[in-house]
C-alpha cells in the first residue's frame, strides 16, 4: 500500500516536471527533426505527433538564432526584467516598512488597516480593472511600464508574507533596543530587516515569479508591442520557426527558475512562517 | 452620544504610543488610490448610466444578470471553483502526506516547478501535447487503442483547465500543507497507533482536526489563484474561447473592450460581494469549532486577569 503510493506520487511528480523537458529537449533540435515529429500538428501529416526525449542531432542554432538574430526578443526581455526589477524594489520601500509598522502597532486603527489588507490581497483583477485603468489614465500612465509597476508596488500580498515574519520578533528585543536608545529607523534597519530577511525573501521571490507571468495588466492596460513583457508574447508555432517558439520558452523560464532553486530553502521557509495565520 | 463618538474616534488613532504610522501611511496612500479609491469607483458606477451618470438604481444589475453571456460566465466559473478547489486541496493533501517522509527533496522541488513556467510557455507546450493529433492523442489511439479526445474544444477543454490549475497549483499548496504537518507533534499519532488506530483513522480524526488553520489558508489561496487560470485559457484560445471555459474573467476584458461601463461595474459588484461571500462561508465551515475554542481560551484568560488585578 504504502510503496504504490510512493510509487504514484513519483509518477505525479515526473509528470510536472515533464513540460519543462519537453521545452529544453525541443530547444536543442534542429528544423528537419522538429518537423519530422511534429508535422502532423505543424502541417496536416498523416498519424499523431511523437517526441524524441534525447534529440537526435543537437545544435544549439536555434538558440544563437534567437539570441542574434531577433531583436524583438530582447526588446521583450528587457520590459520583463526593468518591470519585475522595478516592481520589487518599489515593494522594498513601501511594502516592507508597512508590514514592520503593522506587526508592531497594537493600536485598534492598524488591525483594522490589516484587514482591509487583507480584503485587497483577496479581490480579483477584474473587479476593479475598469477603474484601475481610468485612474492609470487620468495619471497618463496608459501604454507605459508604469502602469504595471505602479499599482504593484501597492500589492499588498508581500505586506502579508512580511508581516508574520515580523511578527515572529519578540517585543523584548525591541524594548531592550529601545531603552538602549536605539531610535525607530535604525531599529527597522539593523534589527527588523535582519531578522524578518527570510520572510522579506519569501515574498520576493514569489514576487518574481508572478510579475514574470504577468498577463491580465499588460493586456488591458498596454497597446504597443514595444512595451510588452515576455509574459503575454505567444511565439509563432508554424513549421519552419517550432524550435524557435521552444527556445523562447526555454529562456523565458530559465530566469524563474534560476530565481527558484537558489530561492526554494528560503521559500519554504517564508511560507512556513505565514502559512500560519491567514484571516 | 456625541462626546463619546469622538473619544472613540481619537481612541481609535491615538494609542500609538510607539507611532507606527509613519511606517504604514505610504504604503496605505499608494493602496488607496491604487485599490480602495477603484473599488468605490466600480460600486458608484454600478448604480449609474454611463454616460449621463444619473443614478438608476440596480438597472445596470438587472442589465447584467439577465446577459446570456454572463450568465454562461457564472456557470461555467462556478462550476470550474467546485471541481477544481476541492480537487486541488484533496490531491495537494495526499502528496504532502506521501511527501512528509520523504528523506528526498528531490520530488518536492519537481512538484513546485510547475510554478514557475510562465503561462505563454504553457500554450506553447499544451499545443505539442493536446492538438488533435497531438502526442497524448497518440499515446491515446496506440497505447490505450481509445479513440482519440478533441481537447480544445467541449467539456474536455474544460477539463483540460481543471487540470492545468492543479498541475500549476500543486507545489504551492504543498508547501502550506508541509507546513502545517511539521507542526504537529509525532507522538500524537504515535499513541493513537498503540491504540490500535488504523492509518486511515488516525488522517480523518487525528491530523486533518490538527490542521484547520493549513486547511483554511489553503482553501483561501487555491481559490483566489484559481482565477489566474485565465491566463492559460487566455494565452491558449484568446478573448473569445470555447462555450465550455467562458468564464468571468473572459466577459469583463470583453465588456471592458466594448465599453459597456454599467453592466461591467454591476457585474464587478457582484462578483465581488459573491467571492467574499464564499471566503466568509469556507471561514465558518473550517474554522467555527477553533473560533469557539479560542474564545474560551480568551475568557479563561480574562478571568485569571481580573483575579490578578484583585
Amino acid at each position: 500500500m504504502k510503496q504504490i503510493a510512493k510509487a504514484l506520487v513519483v509518477l505525479l511528480a515526473i509528470i510536472c516536471v515533464l513540460p519543462v523537458v519537453f521545452i529544453i529537449t525541443g530547444a536543442f533540435m534542429g528544423t528537419d527533426e522538429l518537423i519530422n515529429i511534429l508535422s502532423p500538428i505543424l502541417s496536416d501529416g498523416e498519424g499523431y505527433a511523437t517526441w524524441h526525449f534525447i534529440p537526435l542531432y543537437p545544435t544549439l542554432r536555434n538558440i544563437v538564432e534567437l539570441l542574434f538574430d531577433t531583436p524583438e526578443y530582447y526588446v521583450l526581455f528587457w520590459n520583463s526584467i526593468k518591470i519585475v526589477v522595478c516592481i520589487l524594489v518599489g515593494q522594498m520601500v513601501f511594502a516592507v516598512p508597512a508590514a514592520w509598522g503593522l506587526a508592531r502597532s497594537k493600536t485598534r486603527w492598524s488591525r483594522v488597516v490589516f484587514i482591509v489588507y487583507i480584503f485587497c490581497m483577496l479581490l480579483p483583477f477584474q473587479v476593479t480593472m475598469l477603474s484601475q485603468y481610468l485612474i492609470l489614465n487620468e495619471l497618463s500612465m496608459i501604454n507605459t511600464h508604469l502602469s504595471l509597476i505602479v499599482p504593484m508596488v501597492f500589492s499588498t500580498f508581500p505586506v502579508f508574507i512580511i508581516y508574520s515574519s515580523f511578527k515572529q520578533i519578540p517585543d523584548s528585543i525591541i524594548e531592550a533596543a529601545q531603552l538602549d536608545g536605539a531610535g525607530k529607523l535604525r531599529i527597522y534597519i539593523n534589527m527588523a530587516m535582519p531578522i524578518g530577511a527570510k520572510g522579506i525573501l519569501a515574498a520576493m521571490i514569489l514576487g518574481f515569479l508572478e510579475y514574470w507571468n504577468m498577463v491580465e495588466q499588460p493586456v488591458v492596460f498596454l497597446k504597443d508591442m514595444e512595451q510588452w513583457p515576455l509574459s503575454i508574447y505567444l511565439p509563432d508555432f508554424a513549421t519552419d520557426v517550432a524550435g524557435r517558439a521552444f527556445t523562447f520558452s526555454m529562456f523565458s523560464i530559465v530566469p524563474a527558475l534560476i530565481v527558484f532553486s537558489l530561492g526554494r530553502k528560503i521559500l519554504a521557509e517564508g511560507i512556513s512562517v505565514s502559512g500560519g495565520d491567514v484571516g | 452620544m456625541g462626546k463619546k463618538l469622538t473619544l472613540q474616534i481619537r481612541n481609535f488613532f491615538k494609542n500609538d504610543k510607539e507611532n507606527m504610522l509613519y511606517f504604514i501611511l505610504p504604503s496605505l496612500v499608494g493602496v488607496l488610490v491604487f485599490v480602495l479609491l477603484p473599488l468605490v469607483d466600480v460600486f458608484l458606477k454600478s448604480f449609474q448610466d454611463r454616460r449621463s451618470g444619473e443614478l438608476v438604481g440596480f438597472a445596470n444589475y438587472g442589465d447584467a444578470i439577465h446577459n446570456d453571456a454572463f450568465r454562461l460566465a457564472v456557470e461555467n466559473t462556478v462550476k470550474f471553483e467546485l471541481i477544481s478547489v476541492p480537487l486541488l486541496m484533496i490531491l495537494s493533501f495526499l502528496i504532502s502526506v506521501a511527501v512528509f517522509h520523504m528523506k528526498s527533496n528531490l520530488v518536492k522541488f519537481a512538484f513546485l516547478i510547475p510554478m514557475a513556467i510562465p503561462s505563454n510557455s504553457v500554450a506553447v507546450i499544451w499545443k505539442v501535447l493536446f492538438a488533435d493529433s497531438g502526442i497524448v492523442n497518440g499515446i491515446l489511439t496506440t497505447v490505450f487503442q481509445t479513440e482519440p479526445i478533441n481537447f480544445f474544444s467541449g467539456n474536455a477543454v474544460f477539463y483540460l483547465l481543471v487540470g492545468t490549475l492543479v498541475w500549476k497549483n500543486l507545489g504551492y499548496n504543498m508547501l502550506i500543507w508541509l507546513a502545517g504537518l511539521a507542526v504537529i507533534p509525532k507522538e500524537i499519532n504515535e499513541a493513537a497507533r498503540v491504540d490500535g488506530a488504523g492509518e486511515i483513522r488516525i488522517m480523518l480524526q487525528m491530523t486533518l482536526p490538527n490542521l484547520k488553520m493549513s486547511t483554511f489558508t489553503v482553501a483561501v489561496l487555491s481559490l483566489v489563484n484559481s482565477f489566474k487560470v485565465y491566463r492559460e485559457a487566455y494565452l491558449i484560445s484568446g478573448t473569445y474561447p470555447d462555450d465550455h471555459i467562458y468564464m468571468l474573467q473572459h466577459i469583463f476584458n470583453n465588456w471592458f473592450t466594448k465599453l459597456g461601463i454599467g453592466k461591467m461595474a454591476a457585474g464587478a459588484v457582484l462578483t465581488a460581494v459573491s467571492f467574499f461571500a464564499v471566503l466568509l462561508l469556507m471561514k465558518q465551515l473550517i474554522l467555527y469549532e477553533r473560533k469557539k475554542k479560542r474564545r474560551k481560551v480568551r475568557k479563561g484568560k480574562e478571568e485569571s486577569g481580573h483575579e490578578a488585578n484583585c
